[in-house]
């Protein structure tokens, strides 16, 4: 273990982690976010999900710095009395919950679909990548959105608000698997015909094993890259659908729903409500896109 | 022998990089007279291509001249402004590549890049341009080049693509022809001709010649004096009969033992044994001694210049007078 | 040319057959139109009419092929949620989309290529690095929120322009364009730098890359070697070479704008074709929706098409079949 250690410190990555004050400012910023989110139920100075805590006299308060703010609501309150920190911790929860699960799940289909393309080659192949020209052609807002639409127009209402939290993700999945199958069935070409996968034939290691034990191990390091990138995208996705009204459900509000809600104050004046859940997305986003930047750049000498 | 065209002394080339600097080039210095062609062997990282990028201006950044001086025509040129240098480039120094597949512009027809090339650097109407192209083009031995001047790239094989890399770096009539492995990336029944072709214009035309090839049969037909480098600097240089046949330093003799001669058979060709050090780890002393057959203790401690031994230059402690007479 | 334009449109046909077949099996299996038509009290007789008279006692092959039929006609059917031909629905709303998203196609083109070509060649600039900085912000920047704080800014705050609405429109037959008034103009520009902003720092990145990638080539260091001047480098070698790549994406990216045209209208309450849209999505009015991906398909394909005719015209070497060796 600690061998790995000492390696990982004593790698290019690290190296150049540590020559790029931006790239550390990321993974702070990003941690900040992510344990935020991840502790909010201990952290979090209210519970804006417990009905009994919220009073309406404190609906619309400003944040503690302003005049009439109050200092227990450090950002301020949303029309019912909610604190938007802890809103946004909870919030920030469930963005990170959709997109690292969708991230997870397109990652999931789109490696072995890629993988099975690329080592099978043929037919298999053929259509594989036809159904991702395809697919590819369109946005993934506009797959997911119609992937949410049909569900909807499937099941009765109750039963879709039970499960659109899955219906996020799958829907947001589903629209981006097509790029990790490209990227890993690119690398595949090329690995197949290297020495050690031929060798591995040679001597009669099965086709699935070859794949999983010989092929996927190394072409992870782009699928690394693409993960990261797609993290912000799919966090993106989940907050434009959420806007749009139809992701998550309004019972468990991501930042995007935040965002949407707040969005009706702007004009009479409580900006705060939907501004400060937009930075939190802004910041999470962005943090995760620029490690993903160096992530890719740090990978690959060659571009920089 | 007249005054040289192209001087190159005591040049170091540094790339900076994260663990440290590497010295890519480490005080090369030779002449070109005006007319002369002058080969530059050596095994691949020897440092070549390097030389010949320093002297057009074009070092891949971070790669950069540290210390030495490049005149041309008796005037400086290392530390020419960009712009200044990019009149030289194609008027006075022409430069062939060793890819013709990837050194033409694929998206405009031959015709286009001969006579922009042309109008760049000669006082001509772009009429009178084309007129010259076309006679570039026969020069260089172009079938019907007035109809196939205005092809593009890829309806050419690779070896007629090299003839039309040949006239653009000709076309301005430069004085200096700088050619990294022109034939390197050709068919082996074409090399030949292209070879006679880069020889006879440059003759024609009285054009110095830096011809960079790691193939010492191009070599031994084209050059009159020749450079062997090994680990960015020169070990050996000579006239090429001297340093074909008579090799002085060690390193030289391993090389051209290992040429299959033409005139007798052999069992087993002659080889050196190890390889060439990384630049990240040149050894102390003369480059060459770990693989030297005649090294002894100076060679593993101090790093000899060239050094006069009787027909050539050689960078070696065997030519030392001093040690000679002790 | 000719052969080339009839391939690709004969490789278009499976493409939106296969989009005709996944709109008609929402429209044909999800929900219960019949249920949605006739509301709560009907008899029997009744539904059966509607089943008989909207064909649904047909198979399944006779179905589809009666959709695409229609569909080619543009006939759609009646939105469930307004009762109106969803036809005549897309084409009132269509010229709203279309102005909006030309203005933010042309603004990230405007704008988006040169920027990319002059981070490209001056990459370690200042400024260059102030646009990277400006463009990784733009990509994570959500549309709606762009939007957003525009609205905080120029509507709420300074008041200068408006922040819903298309203004006052002008009758241009059955066009309706908001380009020939004063609040027509003033109401596209918050929505245009909304939705153009994204696509302008993507074009960016894709130019800068591809103009790196390009001057790094080997015809590039033999143009200068050939002593040429940066400008025709520049801009003569390096950019053509760069449009190659440059143009699909692009191609690719203008259909993406009419998708993402979705979400400016919902924060802009433009009445456009994608306001439509997620208000149908939202009340499963499955007819527009499935209008919707009909013509956005149509328009990904026709896009494909212009993309593959303008590689077409940029690079010689698709001109002659293919050339010998080539790389």
């Amino acid at each position: 273990m600690s061998a790995a250690v000492q390696r990982f410190f004593g790698s290019d990555l690290w190296w150049s982690f540590t020559r790029s004050p931006i790239t550390m400012v990321s993974a702070i910023v990003a941690a900040i976010c992510i344990l935020g989110a991840l502790f909010a139920p201990v952290i979090a100075p209210h519970n804006p999900f417990d009905l009994a805590s919220l009073n309406l006299s404190d609906a619309f308060k400003p944040p503690a710095w302003h005049e009439d703010g109050a200092r227990e609501y450090a950002l301020g309150t949303d029309d019912q009395g909610r604190d938007v920190l802890s809103a946004i911790m909870y919030g920030a929860r469930v963005s990170l919950l959709v997109g690292l699960s969708a991230t997870a799940f397109a990652t999931l289909l789109g490696v072995s679909l890629g993988l099975l393309a690329g080592y099978l080659g043929g037919a298999v192949d053929g259509l594989l990548m036809r159904i991702c020209d395809v697919q590819l052609t369109f946005p993934s807002i506009l797959v997911a959105l119609l992937v949410d639409g049909v569900v909807r127009a499937a099941l009765p209402r109750e039963a879709h608000d039970q499960i659109a939290l899955f219906v996020v993700i799958f829907a947001i999945g589903i629209s981006e698997w097509p790029k990790f199958a490209r990227t890993v069935r690119g690398s595949t070409l090329v690995e197949r015909n290297k020495e050690y996968v031929q060798a591995a034939r040679v001597i009669g290691v099965p086709r699935l094993r070859i794949m999983v034990s010989h092929v996927l191990p190394n072409v992870l390091g782009p699928v690394l890259v693409v993960a990261t990138l797609n993290l912000g995208l799919a966090i993106l996705a989940e907050a434009t659908l959420s806007f749009l009204g139809v992701g998550v459900p309004p019972t468990q509000p991501s930042l995007g729903t935040l965002i949407r809600i707040g969005n009706d104050f702007l004009f009479s004046g409580e900006w705060w409500i939907t501004i400060f859940p937009g930075v939190a997305l802004i910041a999470m986003v962005l943090s995760v896109n620029l490690l993903g930047d160096w992530l890719r750049d740090a990978l690959n000498p060659k571009l920089r | 022998m007249a005054a040289p065209l192209l001087q190159v002394r005591n040049l170091r080339v540094e790339f900076p990089t994260r663990r440290g600097t590497l010295v890519a080039l480490d005080d090369v210095s030779f002449d070109i007279s005006p007319g002369e062609v002058l080969g530059v062997v050596g095994e691949s990282g020897a440092g070549k291509s390097m030389t010949g990028a320093a002297i057009i201006g074009l070092l891949e950044p971070p790669g950069r001249i540290a210390r030495g001086e490049i005149l041309f025509d008796g005037k400086r040129i290392d530390n020419l402004r960009y712009e200044q240098m990019r009149r030289l480039r194609g008027k006075e120094i022409g430069a062939i590549f060793q890819d013709p597949l990837t050194t033409l512009n694929p998206l405009y027809t031959v015709g286009r890049q001969l006579v922009e090339t042309i109008t760049t650097h000669l006082p001509v109407n772009p009429a009178e341009a084309r007129k010259r192209a076309i006679g570039w083009l026969e020069m260089v031995g172009i079938p019907a080049a007035a109809q196939r001047i205005d092809s593009y790239p890829h309806e050419f094989s690779g070896g007629m693509r090299q003839r039309v890399v040949i006239a653009l770096a000709l076309c301005a009539e430069p004085r200096l022809i700088v050619a990294d492995e022109p034939t390197t990336a050709l068919d082996v029944s074409i090399q030949a001709q292209v070879i006679a072709l880069l020889k006879t214009l440059a003759r024609e035309k009285g054009t110095a010649m830096m011809l960079v090839t790691h193939d010492m049969g191009v070599i031994a037909e084209t050059a009159d004096r020749v450079a062997v480098m090994y680990a960015g600097r020169v070990a050996e240089i000579g006239p090429v009969r001297e340093v074909v046949k008579h090799a002085n330093h060690p390193y030289s003799v391993g090389l051209m033992g290992s040429i299959p001669p033409l005139d007798r058979r052999v069992e087993r060709l002659a080889q050196i044994d190890g390889s060439m050090p990384r630049l990240s780890a040149i050894p102390q002393g003369c480059a060459y001694n770990p693989r030297c057959p005649q090294v002894f203790d100076k060679c593993r401690q101090l790093r000899p210049d060239l050094i006069d031994a009787g027909t050539t230059r050689a960078a070696c402690w065997l030519y030392d007078t001093e040690m000679a007479r002790g | 040319m000719f052969a080339f334009v009839i391939n690709r449109i004969l490789q278009a046909i499976p493409v939106m057959l296969t989009v005709a077949l996944i709109s008609f099996a929402m429209f044909a299996y999800v929900g219960d139109p019949v249920a949605i038509m006739l509301g709560q009290d009907f008899t029997e007789a009744q539904r059966d009419a509607l089943v008989r008279d909207l064909g649904l006692d047909q198979p399944f092959w006779v179905q589809f092929w009666e959709f695409v039929t229609n569909a080619a006609q543009g006939q759609f059917g009646l939105s469930y949620r307004l009762s109106r031909p969803v036809a005549e629905l897309i084409s009132e709303r269509a010229p709203a989309t279309l102005e909006l998203a030309f203005c933010a196609a042309a603004l990230a083109l405007v704008v988006g290529v040169p920027m990319g070509v002059y981070t490209g060649l001056y990459r370690h600039s200042w400024l260059s690095r102030f646009f990277l900085t400006f463009s990784l912000i733009g990509v994570s920047l959500p549309t709606f929120l762009i939007g957003i704080l525009l609205i905080l800014f120029f509507a709420v705050q300074l008041g200068w322009l408006p922040s819903f609405g298309r203004g006052d429109t002008v009758q241009l037959g059955w066009w309706s364009t908001g380009f020939l008034t004063w609040s027509g103009v003033k109401a596209l520009i918050l929505p245009a730098i909304t939705l153009g902003l994204f696509q302008l720092t993507l074009i960016m990145r894709l130019v800068r890359a591809e103009m790196l990638e390009v001057l790094r080539t080997d015809y590039i260091k033999f143009a200068r070697a050939r002593g040429l001047p940066n400008r025709a480098v520049h801009f003569g070698h390096a950019l053509k070479n760069t449009m190659v790549p440059v143009i699909t994406i692009v191609g690719l990216q203008l259909g993406a704008i009419i998708a993402f045209a979705i979400v400016t209208e919902t924060v802009f309450q433009w009445p456009g074709m994608g306001l439509l849209f997620i208000q149908s999505v939202g009340a499963a009015d499955i007819p527009v929706m499935s209008a919707y991906l009909m013509l956005i398909a149509l328009v990904f394909v026709s896009i494909n098409l212009i993309v593959d005719l303008l590689y077409y015209a940029v690079d010689p070497r698709l001109r002659i079949g293919r050339g010998q060796g080539g790389h």
